[in-house]
């Protein structure tokens, strides 16, 4: 029996060509119509281009947990964003480069809101209708790097191939139909098959729709715009070789490898 | 609002403290909680798609904000292939103003990212047309008058940024590849007398703001008028 999930939105490259694909019994439906295993194509980031530079809004201490790791001495009262290019981003199953002389790179795992709708000053209890889609992005952080300017600094969290993502854009219906809402699903990380971090997406403390209802107040969020809502509580340091899967429950498993920057 | 004439087309970088005076302003506090030392590398942020505002056209400022800066710079408009940030992949200039809402170093404003100070819709004037590089022999030889309702309030030096263009590229490109695109703000700078001594000129709805390279017809005169625009009201 054919078991299409429509839901499941992919970007890859198959024989130099880029194409868009949806999932069909465990194999890649590619918008012309052929079928493919995972493991024949290079994953792209699951993200329709747009035609002018895609704002994206990265979360830091989102979570009341890893917000205590980090030392927070009360609670925030607005969220703690930061803007990221697009060009950090990498798709499921590629490298990230560590450079040789740091002591501490660590991944961040976290949901990652895609817009669909023009969102203009949208207030919270509309906000799960300007939502396309959801999937899964690996925030990593060098922290030899950390700064205390405009911190977290750019140089800390938007290196090239820093930031992989996906690998399946999930339709906001689907999520919605399926669970509610996206404010109740597991993450964890894994490295080369060892849990090191385990949350929930109910610990954020500023949620999605807030998330939306705050930035688009003072800025406009145009389709295919992302926000990385941030990280829980157990990051830990990750060496060439190691492997990633950064996994949220509905929504994918993002698998990334570490490897040693040429210089 | 229209975009079809902006000379720009990707991601649009700013860099803090790039001047020497405004680097000597903060210096005092540098040491101090919540900095603790010195930057060391360049410190960057994005100004987002949502902030271009095409020449010619209105900046809304929202009614509960009282004052916006006006950060005049220059943007370098990288071409394609750059992969070490040579001169010589760089494919024009154009006159930017880096609108933001009034932060400082002694208000610990430099201390997060500058999200909510210079994102907002409109807060990124960019000027009417691309110099080509070749017409460039040292961006930073160059400086730019900032005029408020026609009475010049800033001329910003480009020569005294601490990172001229070559270095500032290396640097950048050091951690993160500029693409064929993206545009790296030269840097802004503060006022050092008149009424707008120890920060950027500020302005107010109804002026109208105009930017020039006095000697370089080929960047144009950007010109934008600030508008009222709905209370913010942050809801958070």
């Amino acid at each position: 029996m054919t078991q299409h999930a429509a839901y499941k939105h992919a970007r890859v490259v198959y024989q130099g060509h880029t194409f868009d694909a949806t999932e069909q019994n465990g194999q890649l439906l590619l918008a012309d119509g052929r079928l493919v295993a995972f493991d024949q194509v290079q994953w792209l980031p699951p993200l329709a281009p747009v035609a002018r530079p895609r704002t994206v809004i990265a979360l830091g201490l989102n979570y009341a947990d890893h917000a205590k790791e980090l030392a927070f001495k009360e609670p925030p009262k607005e969220p703690l964003a930061f803007v990221k290019g697009e060009a950090s981003f990498i798709g499921h199953q590629q490298l990230t480069l560590r450079p040789g002389d740091v002591q501490f790179m660590h991944y961040e795992c976290e949901l990652a809101v895609v817009i669909g709708r023009t969102a203009r000053r949208v207030k919270k209890e509309d906000a799960y209708d300007y939502v396309r889609g959801y999937t899964v992005a690996n925030d990593y952080a060098i922290r030899d790097y950390l700064e205390n300017w405009y911190r977290p600094n750019l140089r800390v969290k938007n290196r090239d191939t820093c930031t992989p993502i996906g690998p399946w854009l999930i339709d906001a219906a689907h999520v919605h139909a399926e669970y509610g809402d996206p404010m109740n699903l597991a993450l964890q990380t894994t490295v080369n098959g060892q849990v090191t971090q385990s949350g929930n997406t109910r610990d954020m403390i500023f949620d999605v729709p807030t998330l939306i209802a705050y930035f688009s107040r003072f800025m406009t969020l145009n389709p295919g715009d992302v926000i990385l809502t941030g990280t829980p509580d157990g990051v830990v340091d990750c060496q060439p070789g190691d492997v990633i899967v950064t996994e949220i429950e509905g929504i994918g498993a993002l698998t990334n490898t570490i490897a040693l920057a040429p210089r | 609002m229209s975009t079809s004439e902006l000379p720009i087309h990707g991601t649009v970088y700013g860099v803090l403290l790039n001047a020497h005076a405004e680097w000597q302003s903060a210096s005092t506090l540098m040491h101090e909680v919540p900095y603790k030392a010195p930057p060391a590398a360049p410190v960057l942020y994005v100004k987002t798609a949502n902030t271009w505002s095409e020449h010619g056209s209105a900046v809304p400022v929202p009614a509960d904000v009282p004052a916006v800066e006006i950060g005049a710079t220059l943007g370098v408009v990288l071409g394609m292939p750059n992969t070490h940030g040579e001169p010589s992949h760089v494919r024009g200039f154009v006159l930017l103003n880096d609108v933001s809402l009034p932060h400082s170093v002694q208000a610990q404003g430099f201390y997060r990212p500058p999200v909510k100070f210079k994102n907002l819709d409109g807060f990124l004037g960019v000027g009417p047309t691309l110099l080509p590089a070749a017409d460039v022999a040292d961006a930073n030889a160059r400086t730019l008058e900032v005029r408020i309702n026609g009475s010049l309030r800033q001329t910003v030096d480009l020569r005294q940024m601490r990172r001229p263009l070559a270095q500032l590229l290396s640097d950048v490109n050091d951690f993160m590849t500029l693409q064929a695109g993206d545009v790296l703000m030269l840097g802004l700078d503060i006022c050092t007398d008149g009424p707008d001594a120890g920060h950027r000129p500020h302005a107010r709805v109804g002026d109208v703001i105009e930017i020039h390279a006095p000697g370089h017809a080929g960047l144009g005169v950007m010109r934008h008028t600030l508008v009222a625009a709905p209370a913010l009201e942050m809801p958070v």
